[in-house]
């Protein structure tokens, strides 16, 4: 037993070390899936720059809020969402879309999601042109926890990271998860604060957005963005997620990590 | 001293969707309903392709794994490499194994034959640095002229598999895998080809190559290995 928790613990180093091979697939697929075309990896940002345009003003409006503000909350929102439900969905196929390379090469699995992480950020960073075009153009009240930042990406990137594990071991065995996880991931976007933010719920109502985990993977990017106060509650759950899940899915990742091969 | 030292080594394939317990619902529903159909999910069905084995192989072996289609050579060779750990019994390998399974795994044919040869070097663990002094000698062997800056499609599938060769017989390992006896390229190809992977064989310490040749096999290898059914049916060594 003991060795099959040493053993996942050495594919996780392991794993991490060969970042020349995680970080390069990860520019890889997406050079390939923008190959060819003129502007490439920038249609990332230009998508996410027409969508913030169009819908900022609009929904400002509609829901009564100080457009400025509203348009400064939306983009930063959207951009955090984009990073972490396309980790997501992306989850359910990091090894059974790796079946190739498994089933070939001897790789730390952990490879797979080092290199789904890596590629998100790096799509995420993509789009942080569209947050320095709406915090330069709408500047946020101050910058004064600015340096929470990349605590917060950490934070949320560690938990992106066990989830995807754990997804993707799951996704591997049972084929039904991946359909289940998009599922969710596409009522999520609704019930989250981000096209509507947490203030606009009635006190009594606050609960919808306290009780949703990723309602504070939002908050601990968005906050120290928007120069927002700090929001204790969002860095404790967050923390205490990443601990759990991590712990959890290292057990799992222990037991199961042999048979993923098999399983595809 | 490379090693490879197999005991009592077993692999089954678990076969799902034969019980239907491969949707995430019917184990749901296996927990719910207990008993009955619990029992149908452990009577999962599996595939034993490799039947208790124990093997030691030494510096200076040459290992042929004969056999039927089916009989677990692929199998064998992939455990070897480690892609698959083995579901029961142990298995020791020791030194520097290269795989010659799967030698154009990551290739990318939008990208250039040169950043591919990066890309190659990179999945079989070699530094930049590393390739940086082979290029020359790949692309040169490879025999693909100008067309190394150009992208892979352009290729036609023999250059992009002499490319494929060429990266990887381009550095020496302690222990080599081989499914089959490699040859890529027209009829001049071949003889440089053969040349070159007979050199780098007989420069590694250990080799294992799973072959249909009888030919081949009696030429290379000094200990026969006939597996059938996953079993190990007779050993012969020379």
């Amino acid at each position: 037993m003991n060795k099959s928790y040493s053993k996942a613990f050495l594919d996780l180093q392991k794993g991490f070390s060969m970042y020349g091979i995680w970080w390069g697939l990860a520019w890889q697929e997406i050079k390939q899936r923008y190959s060819r075309s003129v502007i490439g990896p920038f249609w990332i940002t230009l998508s996410t720059g027409v969508m913030v345009a169009a819908m900022g003003p609009l929904y400002g409006v509609l829901l009564g809020q100080n457009v400025a503000g509203y348009i400064q909350h939306l983009a930063v929102s959207l951009i955090i969402w984009s990073f972490i439900s396309g980790s997501i969905n992306e989850a359910g196929s990091v090894f059974v879309g790796a079946e190739g390379y498994i089933k070939q090469i001897a790789l730390p699995l952990s490879v797979y999601v080092y290199k789904l992480i890596s590629r998100n950020l790096l799509m995420l960073a993509h789009n942080t042109t569209v947050v320095f075009v709406v915090l330069f153009l709408l500047p946020p009240k101050n910058f004064e926890l600015i340096w929470m930042l990349p605590i917060g990406l950490v934070l949320v990137a560690g938990n992106l990271f066990w989830m995807a594990l754990l997804l993707g071991m799951l996704s591997a065995r049972f084929r039904d998860i991946p359909q289940l996880v998009s599922n969710i991931v596409q009522v999520a976007f609704f019930l989250s604060p981000i096209i509507w933010s947490a203030e606009m719920l009635p006190p009594g109502r606050r609960y919808v957005a306290d009780f949703n985990p990723l309602f504070h993977f939002i908050e601990v990017i968005r906050a120290p963005l928007l120069g927002e106060p700090l929001h204790m509650l969002s860095w404790i759950v967050v923390a205490s997620l990443l601990v759990i899940g991590s712990v959890s899915t290292f057990v799992l990742f222990a037991r199961f990590r042999a048979r993923v091969p098999y399983w595809l | 001293m490379p090693l490879v030292k197999a005991g009592h080594l077993s692999v089954d394939f678990p076969i799902f969707g034969m019980t239907g317990n491969r949707s995430f619902k019917k184990s749901l529903m296996n927990i719910a309903t207990g008993g009955a159909l619990a029992k149908d999910a452990s009577n999962r069905v599996t595939v034993r392709a490799l039947d208790d084995l124990s093997f030691e192989f030494h510096e200076g072996d040459r290992v042929g794994l004969v056999g039927h289609n089916g009989s677990g050579k692929s199998t064998l060779l992939q455990v070897l490499a480690g892609i698959y750990e083995p579901t029961s019994g142990t298995l020791t390998v020791e030194g520097r194994v290269t795989s010659m399974l799967g030698i154009t795994l990551g290739m990318d044919f939008e990208a250039t034959g040169l950043d591919n040869i990066y890309l190659r070097g990179r999945l079989m663990g070699f530094d930049r640095s590393v390739v940086d002094a082979l290029v020359e000698d790949i692309a040169d062997f490879a025999g693909i002229g100008e067309f190394l800056h150009l992208p892979m499609r352009t290729y036609s599938s023999g250059m992009s598999m002499r490319l494929a060769f060429a990266v990887a017989t381009s550095v020496e390992s302690e222990i080599i895998l081989m499914d089959e006896w490699l040859s890529v390229g027209d009829a001049d190809f071949v003889v440089k080809a053969k040349a070159r992977l007979t050199s780098l064989v007989d420069k590694a310490r250990l080799v294992v190559i799973a072959s249909h040749d009888p030919a081949m096999i009696a030429d290379q290898c000094n200990v026969v290995i006939h597996l059938e059914h996953g079993k190990i049916v007779s050993v012969t060594k020379n």
